[in-house]
Order: structure tokens, then C-alpha cells, then sequence
């Protein structure tokens, strides 16, 4: 059985591999007609266009390096805001009672038409994008810890109570570390979303990013360079997932694994 | 009688149910017992009685709606200081390593770090986890948890032991080995001990004193037996003594009807 799933995942590699080369090869073939490279680009000049700002030109780094600060500033700042406000809130019903209506507004809110009122209130720069992308982290983050909180289980609770911890003992030592597990279930969603709300930011009004890059592109109908724009986006928000993964498993490794085995 | 460990005195419990207050549920009435210093104490009764609601009262977790709780002499308010509690579900923090666990009390009372994992090894030694230190909780199995959660609640050498049907969920063998431990334990030290089970064979193989709950609502004691089977005692062997046999069979009369009761109304329910 084993050594069937071994070449399983194997050839499913292969099958993935396969997969790329036959999407890449039909793009390829149907953009030699030029109405067709018009509007979808040519692979060849995407990845020409991605090697230039890589190596030849190397000019994509500064850009790179304002969306990648806007993305882990709000992912930061997004996380703890909501890691303290639903630590709060989860443990005081009186203020969660009085402003469970405005948190659901809040939330409901399409939250992206913020960005021009952000752009008012920080400017063009890096913290009009941070604001955005925060409010995109913050409200993920909060509502699984206020869950987290009001779901820790009582006879933990009372365990702790009962070995003499004080009120400040259990925030510490119960209710922080039960509401971090919330966080990280959390973390691969609301890191994409800081990335994307970075990315729209700088689409919506900046001088500076990846998305400042993809917009410019768009005004001249450099299409070859929107794609390669999407497909370098793409994979860093792949490595930051990645990078939350394994955060994640530093951190988490008391929680159980399905079918876990211990390696002698 | 010397100063009690532990007595509850008339203790009423109602419940109101949040959404409708005029739906109630009076789990225990008038609940009068008490616990001598160093005496073992079994309460049994039907499932769904209000067992666990006397020893949530005993340890200052839940407030009697009347009556008293004394802890030697002095009255109870908030947590139970000098009681350990040892629950019927999973209370070991998932989050904590075994040995983290068991020293949890020390940490809480500010005990320092290197003399708390001192006496945290020496307790996994004692109740049978040396080399478990670094297991989490969910790497160990039932029994294992219950261990560690004897060595937490121990460690704070606590005056009272409040234990509430905690091995219910091991298998027979295992139960039987906790058993003789946790008497071995409790010899060395003569802790008051108030143990809740639903287990007869268990309550009279363990305790000084047995007492039997009515079925609920409204539980109350109904009877009372010393058990004066000879210690050491091995909970194996014991159940083969002839005074074991007559003593269940007299707590058993008291029990069965009350059992059965409990049953009807779990039924009609």
C-alpha cells in the first residue's frame, strides 16, 4: 500500500507538470495569431517581461519591496488589533452586547470603496494601503478569536481556576494560547487578504508597487506585462502562505494531527 | 468529631434557565455532610443526580442557592483554596506538554521555574509518566492523561481532594491499577477525600464512608454506610470479602430503587 501511495503522488506530480506545459503550449500556439496576443499576451514576452524586471533590469525589487512592507505591516497590525479587540470583546458580554451592532455593519461593509477615503486621509503613500488591508485582516482575526474565546472549554477553565490561577493567569495561560490556535486557522486566509488589499490599494491610486505596475501597464494595453505583474503577485502570495505554514507548525506542533505516528 | 475538612450545610441548588425564568430545576436540596481530616468519602447515586453539582459547591466553582459551605471550620467564599479537583472530562491545557501541565498550580502560585520542574518530575515519576515529560496531551492515552491529571492536582498537596468520576472513561484494567494508586497515594498522605462515582464496587473498595444520593430533582442523602473493610486495601482483591459482598448488597437495596427512579424519569424525559 505505501509504496502504491509513493508513485501515486509521483505521477501526480507528473499529471500537475503535464498539466502546466499543455496550458502554457496552448497559449503559446493561439497567441501567434496577433488579435488573440492583443489580449491575452504571449508567454515567451510574460516571462521576457518577468526575467527584465528580475535580472536584466532589475527594476521591479523597490516595487516589490513597497507592496511586500504594505502586505506585512496590515498583516501585523491587523492581527494583533484583532487579537486584542476579540479577546476583549469575548470576555466581556456588556461591550460585545453594545457593539455587536456596529461590528456587523462594519463587516458587511464593502470595505474596498474605504480606499479613496483612505487615500484622503494618508496620502498616496504606503499607509493609505496598510489602512485598507487592515481592515480587510482585522475583522478574519477578530471574529475567530471572539469565537475562540467564548468557546474555550469550562472544565478548562475551572481546571485552571481550581490550580489557583487569577484572572489575569487565565488570559495568559488559557485564554491567549486557546484564541492563538483561532488566529492561525485564520492566518492563511488573512494573509492573503493583506495581500490583496494591498494590491488594490496601489491599483486605485499610488507611485509605487506591483500594483502601480500592473495599472501603468493597463493605460498603455501592455497586456504581456499585466500577466507577468499577476503571475509574480501569485507566487509571493504562494511564499507567504508558505511562510504562515511554517509559523504555523513551530507554534501549533500540541495540536493533533490526524493518524499521527511517532518516528523511532 | 473533630473540625470537619470539609461539611456542607443545608445546601439547596436551583438552576433558572436563562431565556425563562420561571422554568427551574432544584438539582440538590438540603444536602447536609460533612468530611473528617484524612476521610475518604464515596458518594454514589443514579446518573443525572447532582453529583457534580455537590462537588462544584464543595469547590467554591458554583454557589449554593442556600445553605453553607464550611472548609475547617471557616466559612466558604469564591474558590476552595485548600481543596484540588480532579474532573470527570479532558482538563489538562492541549497546549502544554505533560510535564508543563502537572506543574501549572506551582506556576499560578508563583513557585519558581527550576524547583516547580523539580517537583513536577518527581510527581510524573510517582504516578507513573518518568519519560512522558515532553508528551502532549494528545499524545498520550486516556489513562496517561488521567495520570498527569492526578500529579497536577496533587502537586499543590491540597488539604481536600474533590474527585469527580475520574476514571469513568478508563477500561476495567486500568481502572482498577488507578485505583490502587490513587489509595496508595492517599495512605501515604490522609488527604480528605470527597469522590463521586457512579461506580458501587469502586465507592466501597475506596472509601471510609459510603453515602447514597436520591435520584434527582431535589437529591439528597438517603443513606449512609462505614465501610470497616481493613486497609491497605486492593481494590481486586477486596471486591472478594465477604463483609464487601454483604456491605453491597445492603447499599444496593438502598441504591436500586433510586436507580431505577432516575431511570423512569430519564425516560420520560
Amino acid at each position: 500500500m505505501p509504496k502504491l501511495n509513493k508513485s501515486g503522488s509521483g505521477s501526480l506530480r507528473i499529471w500537475q507538470l503535464l498539466l502546466l506545459v499543455i496550458i502554457l503550449a496552448v497559449w503559446h500556439f493561439a497567441s501567434r495569431d496577433p488579435k488573440v496576443a492583443f489580449f491575452f499576451g504571449e508567454p515567451l514576452k510574460v516571462w521576457g517581461r518577468i526575467w527584465a524586471w528580475f535580472v536584466t533590469n532589475a527594476d521591479i525589487y523597490s516595487h516589490l519591496a513597497v507592496t511586500l512592507t504594505e502586505t506585512v505591516l496590515a498583516f501585523f497590525i491587523g492581527t494583533i488589533a484583532g487579537l486584542g479587540f476579540g479577546l476583549w470583546l469575548g470576555l466581556s458580554p456588556r461591550a460585545s452586547a453594545i457593539l455587536d451592532p456596529y461590528i456587523k455593519a462594519a463587516n458587511s461593509m464593502p470595505r474596498v470603496i474605504l480606499a479613496p477615503i483612505f487615500g484622503m486621509w494618508f496620502g498616496l503613500g504606503i499607509w493609505s494601503k496598510v489602512a485598507l488591508a487592515v481592515t480587510l485582516v482585522f475583522f478574519i482575526v477578530f471574529f475567530n478569536v471572539y469565537q475562540g474565546v467564548r468557546e474555550v472549554s469550562p472544565t478548562l477553565l475551572d481546571n485552571a481556576r481550581m490550580l489557583g490561577a487569577r484572572k489575569r493567569q487565565l488570559l495568559r495561560h488559557v485564554y491567549l494560547p486557546s484564541a492563538t490556535s483561532w488566529v492561525f486557522s485564520s492566518l492563511h486566509t488573512s494573509v492573503g487578504l493583506a495581500f490583496v488589499g494591498a494590491v488594490v490599494g496601489e491599483y486605485l491610486g499610488s507611485a509605487s508597487g506591483v500594483g502601480y505596475l500592473i495599472l501603468q501597464a493597463e493605460g498603455t494595453f501592455d497586456v504581456n506585462t499585466v500577466f507577468a505583474g499577476i503571475i509574480v503577485l501569485t507566487a509571493f502570495a504562494l511564499i507567504l502562505d508558505t511562510i504562515v505554514g511554517v509559523g504555523e507548525k513551530r507554534l501549533m506542533k500540541w495540536q493533533p494531527k490526524s493518524g499521527e505516528t511517532e518516528k523511532l | 468529631m473533630a473540625e470537619a475538612a470539609l461539611s456542607l450545610e443545608n445546601i439547596s441548588c436551583t438552576f433558572v434557565s436563562r431565556d425563562d425564568r420561571s422554568q427551574r430545576y432544584t438539582a440538590v436540596s438540603d444536602t447536609t455532610l460533612a468530611i473528617a481530616p484524612g476521610e475518604f468519602v464515596s458518594v454514589v447515586g443514579p446518573t443525572g443526580c447532582g453529583k457534580s453539582t455537590l462537588l462544584n459547591v464543595s469547590a467554591g466553582l458554583l454557589a449554593p442557592s442556600s445553605g453553607q459551605v464550611k472548609v475547617f471550620g471557616q466559612p466558604l467564599v469564591g474558590i476552595n483554596e485548600r481543596a484540588g479537583y480532579m474532573f470527570q472530562g479532558e482538563a489538562l491545557l492541549p497546549w502544554r506538554s505533560a510535564l508543563d501541565n502537572v506543574i501549572a498550580g506551582l506556576e499560578f502560585a508563583g513557585v519558581a521555574r527550576s524547583e516547580a520542574l523539580d517537583r513536577g518530575r518527581e510527581w510524573m515519576r510517582r504516578v507513573g509518566l518518568g519519560g512522558f515529560e515532553g508528551r502532549y496531551p494528545h499524545q498520550m492515552s486516556g489513562g496517561m492523561r488521567k495520570r498527569a491529571m492526578l500529579a497536577q492536582t496533587l502537586i499543590r498537596d491540597p488539604d481536600i481532594i474533590l474527585m469527580d468520576e475520574p476514571f469513568s472513561a478508563l477500561d476495567i484494567q486500568t481502572r482498577q491499577l488507578m485505583e490502587n494508586e490513587v489509595l496508595d497515594l492517599w495512605m501515604a498522605k490522609r488527604k480528605a477525600v470527597l469522590f463521586i462515582t457512579h461506580d458501587l464496587d469502586e465507592a466501597i473498595a475506596m472509601s471510609d464512608r459510603v453515602i447514597v444520593l436520591s435520584a434527582g430533582p431535589g437529591t439528597h442523602p438517603i443513606g449512609e454506610f462505614a465501610i470497616d473493610l481493613p486497609r491497605p486495601r486492593d481494590v481486586a482483591e477486596v471486591r472478594i470479602d465477604p463483609r464487601f459482598v454483604e456491605l453491597h448488597a445492603a447499599i444496593w437495596g438502598v441504591l436500586r430503587e433510586e436507580v431505577l427512579k432516575g431511570y423512569a424519569q430519564q425516560k420520560r424525559a
